[in-house]
């Protein structure tokens, strides 16, 4: 079985080989999820290819009677209205060969669904995620309220441990999806979707936001880590963490300008009055790996174009940007790196 | 005969008196009945011709234009006017194409761009793809069902006008920066008041009102038409394929169509204008609710733009394969089974939403079940192939290059139909690549197979026979490299409606083959154009019958003449001109100085009724223009509504009102 | 080259004009009745849709419409399929003076119950504004009153057309036959909005 299932995953693993990473792909098969779907995609394409081969065939067979001439049924010969007999036992055959194609698809389905259910029985972590135009609300939920941890736009998860996510959305449809993973699920709002990925293997993934969202739907992305479980449970701790206190002077003048200038209206970084929440949560911004949800990798060039014009980068988000004098630039980018 | 005047007559007894006074009168009648001139043995040939066109010519110039309700005029107007919308909508595309051609481009912002791909949609769908097979279906049908008009021609007209002015709205809402940014279907909460402020969702929500409005009138009109005014002798068995798919068709219209125009005149317009709640979920509504009204529509659609595509495969099969298409019954049930079929689906593009997933099983398994009678009919084009003898000109390569791509959109659906699968693929480029492949493949190619073959027909020249098959490979090549790549992008996690995706993730070459297969498609529709407009001065001048075809649209000239045929014939087998002997059967005694239609009775197409056909009016013009000012207005405030009740019913009034005094009002005799 | 024709049957002795299905009018009313039928059972379906995500129906133990208006307005529309029916038929005996005595009997009655819709609005007890069930009673309702609106305007024109001498041909009594068709699915209709906006409510 698990011979046939690598066997099975190695055709559209030729067919997917342009991509090498495969860190946003469905050849990621990073997960069991992805695995079932690579899978059943092999035996769909496989049956589906058979049946195109089948017609092709029989095009050509009819194309191939063109230059006939005395024994068709045509109206030059005034048999226009006879048939063939063989015509109609082959429309029996064809009508039961698709027929049984379709059943034995739809048993595959039926099977591979089961199997994947099964898998994601017994989640042992439990996630909400919230969609918000153009970025993700994450919280990890404990049975101790102390170790609920909340952060943005970037996801944790245990290799092996089936992790249930429930996803909700504060303002209109996005669509979970980590391709590398598993399928997609919606973001609804007023209602309450789940899904529970089991990862396979360590990895960096992204997954973009996949039902349209409005003007920056292409720049909505969810960077997931799938690491080990200790180090999954030293990122959790880190995270519970506030945030650390500036050391140096322009750091400090940063820390100033963010806690009573605008930002703290919207962002929250713990252990700080700042402590909004309608935006992402800063609190370990300089530790992600992505800033503006995928929109660009985190580095110091990147926070100061986005902290000095956010809408020049991701034009229609809802951070404005702020008229900020040189200094003022220099000293909350500073601080905003301390906040790994 | 008694002269009532003589003595003996009022030597009569009373009661004889009365009845001979009846009689007499029926006498009289008989007599101006005998005097008006009807088709026949003593009225054929050049001076029929001559009384037929005085009858059904319409008057010249821009008045005769706006008022005329000659079938063939219409149909004319509503495939170009597609055509153009084709053009507008694939401008779009390649716009597009140019912006995706390299990662994270900002060659088209992200506003622009949603406009891009939400105004190539809608056009698409709602302006080029059902109007355009409806174009076709008025023109050629009732040549096809041997009779002189459509039924109820100044609705025809009347849909040809709000079709032209949704689109017109919707394209001048475009230029002026106002075109909708929210995609072809767009979901709610995106597209309701909170999230899409100012007009563009509006615009869009009322374009799909006036081209619902425009299909159901067509729908109405075209299966009227082929119910009660085929040929004598022309059988619901006997009926062309073509005439099934567009009966089908036009049933399915009249089912599916009123949902889109709940779910945007109804539900979201109010949600928008007047502060109702149907989908704001903290009020008890419900986002969902407008996907599954959507849907509802929007499944059946697509089975609408294809039916007609099968219908016409079935006609150019049987032309040049030179027999008809096998098994023609299969064929018909599976037309019926398709349609009724298609409205069970529509949950599989909701398949991601969080639907119990006992109830998406049963999607499942029914939109893999379409497939069997889709499958069915390319069996029997196949077979009529093998069984016949095919020849192949630019029309059967079309159908050719149908079935290579057709099929592969077919199985690709079936894929996307596994739940499991379609939580993959859903909103990806995969899912572009399906569509694009069903609808380019399975409409757009025996669309443009159908305008080759019909040409000579609507405009008595040949196209350019070289000129078609280049058109024909660059089309199919186009075609294979803009979407087949689409099917990669779309695994290699690329979602639907982006403006741009970041590079070093495998996407850079499949988008890049992609666009440039989109100028190669491009390149081969304006060679289909050219080749259009160049045939139509200087093409070889086609006779009635240049295909040597069966079908009775064939009998007439080409052009036909204003009024048709000169006599309506009869029809004695589903291939009618391949089973005459050189003289065609036709019934006589229509009216030739008015214009008449003979109806016949919907199963045995017995003769059973003259119906009299309107004369050209400006009525429908009118109300068009009235019903859509009423729309466009509402979008801007809902008291255009009540207040715009009085023209539209001035307008409507004076269409119906009869016309008696123009009429020479045939003598009934008792 | 054109066909040579053979001459076969002469039609010339057929009517031109019929009631029921051999009329191509009737077609063309069946399709709008379908049409329409299909949009009434979809907006149906949202009220039923709606009503299963609340607990109550009406929803915050709103008060249900009152009853009063609705009832009344319902026994008027059933009685007056007794005029109507007296029409039709009348119109397919070919009775002018019947229909012309009859006619204004319907448009009175039709005129009045308009006016009855009007009170009906004011006592479903809630501003469509309020929830998505204010919304799709307000939407049935209204919805229903465009259909009788514009069924009594045609009605109206009928009306005026059959006072004229053209009401003695058979054209113009097929039409007061398929009008008279149509108020009939007008009343059908109403009986389940009728059930629906005032006593679902009250279950």
């Amino acid at each position: 079985m698990r011979l046939a299932r690598r066997v099975t995953i190695i055709i559209p693993l030729l067919l997917g080989a342009c991509s090498y990473q495969h860190y946003q792909s469905d050849f990621g098969n990073a997960a069991v999820e992805d695995s079932q779907f690579l899978t059943l995609f092999t035996i769909f394409l496989v049956v589906c290819g058979v049946m195109y081969l089948l017609v092709i065939g029989f095009l050509f067979l009819g194309i191939g009677r063109s230059g006939r001439a005395v024994e068709a049924n045509v109206v030059e010969t005034g048999r226009h209205h006879q048939s063939h007999p063989l015509m109609r036992t082959t429309l029996i055959g064809w009508t039961a060969l698709i027929g049984i194609g379709l059943a034995a698809l739809a048993i595959a389905s039926f099977f591979a669904d089961r199997s994947m259910a099964k898998a994601a029985a017994n989640p042992k972590l439990s996630i909400k995620l919230t969609a918000n135009q153009w970025w993700w609300d994450v919280q990890y939920n404990s049975d101790d309220p102390s170790k609920t941890m909340r952060t943005s736009n970037e996801l944790h998860l245990p290799v092996g441990i089936p992790a249930r996510i429930t996803l909700v959305s504060n303002d209109v449809i996005h669509s979970f999806w980590v391709p590398s993973l598993a399928g997609k699920e919606d973001l609804i709002p007023g209602r309450q979707n789940d899904i529970t990925l089991v990862p396979k293997r360590i990895g960096v993934f992204r997954g973009p936001c996949a039902e349209f969202c409005g003007v920056q739907h292409a720049h909505m992305a969810l960077v997931v880590v799938v690491e080990s479980y200790p180090d999954f449970i030293k990122w959790w701790d880190h995270q519970l963490q506030p945030a650390p206190q500036p050391t140096t002077p322009l750091a400090l003048a940063g820390y100033k300008y963010v806690t009573t200038a605008q930002c703290s209206a919207c962002h929250n970084i713990g252990g700080t009055p700042a402590s909004g929440t309608v935006g992402p949560d800063l609190t370990h911004l300089a530790s992600r790996k992505s800033l503006a949800a995928g929109t660009m990798p985190m580095s110091e060039g990147n926070l100061y174009g986005w902290v000095e014009d956010a809408q020049s980068l991701k034009p229609g988000v809802k951070m404005p940007t702020l008229a900020m004098d040189p200094d003022q630039l220099h000293a909350v980018v500073a601080y905003l790196e301390t906040l790994k | 005969m008694t002269d009532i005047r003589a003595d003996s007559f009022d030597a009569m007894p009373a009661r004889d008196r009365e009845r001979e006074r009846v009689e007499a009168e029926n006498r009289r009648l008989a007599e101006e009945r005998e005097a008006i001139a009807r088709d026949g043995p003593k009225l054929k040939g050049e001076a029929l011709a001559a009384r037929l066109d005085a009858a059904w010519r319409r008057p010249p110039g821009i008045i005769g234009w706006l008022a005329t309700v000659d079938h063939k005029e219409i149909g004319r107007r509503y495939m170009l006017t597609a055509l153009g919308f084709l053009v507008l909508g694939g401008i779009m595309a390649l716009v597009m194409r140019l912006q995706l051609a390299k990662p994270d481009s900002n060659l088209i912002g992200a506003e622009r761009y949603n406009q891009l791909f939400s105004m190539h949609g809608s056009t698409m769908m709602f302006l080029f793809a059902v109007p355009v097979m409806e174009g076709v279906a008025v023109y050629i049908i009732p040549l096809m069902l041997g009779t002189r008009s459509t039924a109820f021609p100044r609705l025809n007209a009347f849909s040809y006008f709000m079709y032209l002015f949704g689109g017109l709205m919707l394209w001048i809402a475009f230029v002026l920066n106002m075109a909708p940014d929210v995609g072809w279907f767009e979901y709610t909460p995106l597209s309701g008041p909170q999230y899409s402020p100012g007009k563009h969702t509006d615009i869009w929500a009322q374009m799909v009102t006036y081209t619902e409005v425009a299909a159901l009138a067509a729908a109405v009109v075209l299966v009227c038409t082929i119910l009660k005014a085929r040929a004598p002798g022309m059988t619901l068995a006997r009926m062309p394929l073509f005439a099934w798919a567009m009966l089908v068709e036009g049933i399915m219209i009249i089912f599916a169509m009123p949902a889109v125009a709940v779910v945007t005149t109804v539900l979201l317009i109010p949600d928008r204008l007047v502060g109702t709640q149907f989908f704001n979920a903290a009020e008890g509504g419900d986002a969902l609710l407008f996907q599954h009204m959507f849907w509802f529509f929007g499944h059946p659609e697509v089975y609408i733009i294809f039916l007609p595509a099968t219908g016409f495969v079935s006609v150019i099969v049987e032309t040049f394969c030179r027999r008809p298409v096998f098994a023609h019954p299969v064929v018909v049930l599976a037309l019926i089974s398709t349609g009724i079929l298609s409205f069970g689906l529509w949950v599989h593009h909701m398949f991601a939403t969080g639907l119990p997933r006992v109830g998406y099983s049963f999607f499942t398994a029914a939109s893999m079940s379409v497939s069997i009678p889709t499958g069915l009919q390319i069996f029997c084009w196949l077979a009529t192939m093998w069984d016949g003898r095919p020849r192949f000109q630019v029309p059967m390569l079309y159908v050719v290059g149908f079935i290579l791509t057709f099929v592969i959109g077919g199985l690709t659906g079936v894929i996307l139909a596994a739940v499991p699968l379609d939580l993959q693929l859903h909103d990806t480029y995969f899912v572009v690549a399906h569509l694009h492949y069903v609808l380019i493949g399975g409409s757009v190619f025996p669309l443009l197979g159908i305008f080759a073959y019909w040409f000579p027909k609507i405009t008595g020249r040949m196209m350019d026979e070289r000129l078609g098959k280049i058109g024909f490979w660059l089309v199919f090549i186009g075609f294979h490299m803009t979407f087949l790549p689409m099917h990669w992008s779309g695994m290699l996690g690329m979602p639907r409606r982006v403006y741009t995706y970041p590079a070093g993730l495998g996407l850079e070459l499949p988008n890049l083959i992609s666009t440039v297969g989109s100028f190669v498609l491009a390149f081969g529709v304006v060679l289909f154009v050219v080749n259009g407009l160049f045939s139509l001065y200087r093409g070889a001048i086609a006779g009635p019958n240049p295909w040597g075809a069966a079908g009775l649209e064939w009998a007439t000239s080409s052009p036909p003449p204003v009024y048709n045929f000169e006599h309506i014939p009869v029809v004695e087998s589903s291939t009618p001109l391949w089973d005459i002997e050189g003289e065609l059967p036709v019934v006589t005694g229509l009216r030739v100085d008015e214009k008449e239609i003979l109806l016949t009775t919907v199963v045995a197409a017995t003769p059973d009724l003259r119906e009299p056909v309107p004369e050209p009016s400006l009525w429908p013009f009118i109300a068009a223009c009235a019903v859509g000012l009423v729309f466009a207005a509402s979008i801007f405030s809902p008291w255009a509504v009540p207040f715009g009740l009085i023209p539209c019913g001035i307008a409507l009034t004076a269409w119906f009102w009869p016309k008696e005094i123009k009429r020479h009002p045939e003598p009934v005799i008792s | 080259m054109i066909l040579q024709p053979r001459f076969t049957d002469d039609v010339s002795g057929l009517p031109t004009s019929k009631f029921g299905p051999s009329s191509l009018t009737w077609w063309g009313i069946i399709g709008y009745m379908v049409i329409e039928g299909v949009g009434f059972a979809l907006v149906f379906a949202t009220y039923f849709f709606l009503m299963g995500h609340e607990q109550g129906w009406p929803p915050e133990g709103r008060a249900p419409p009152d009853i009063l208006a609705g009832t009344i307005f319902t026994i008027l529309i059933l009685l007056s399929e007794i005029p109507n029916t007296m029409i039709k038929k009348a119109a397919r005996a070919g009775d002018v003076p019947t229909i012309r005595l009859l006619m204004p009997v319907i448009v009175a009655v039709g005129a009045a119950l308009l006016i009855i819709r009007g009170f009906e609005f004011n006592s479903l007890n809630c501003r469509w504004t309020d929830n998505a069930y204010a919304s799709i009673l307000w939407t049935i309702l209204m919805l229903h009153a465009a259909h009788l609106g514009t069924d009594w305007a045609d009605t109206v024109v009928l009306w005026a057309l059959i006072r004229t001498p053209l009401a003695y041909e058979k054209r113009r009594q097929v039409d007061v036959d398929e009008n008279s068709l149509y108020w009939r699915y007008v009343w059908l209709l109403w009986i389940p909005i009728y059930l629906m906006i005032y006593w679902v409510p009250r279950l």
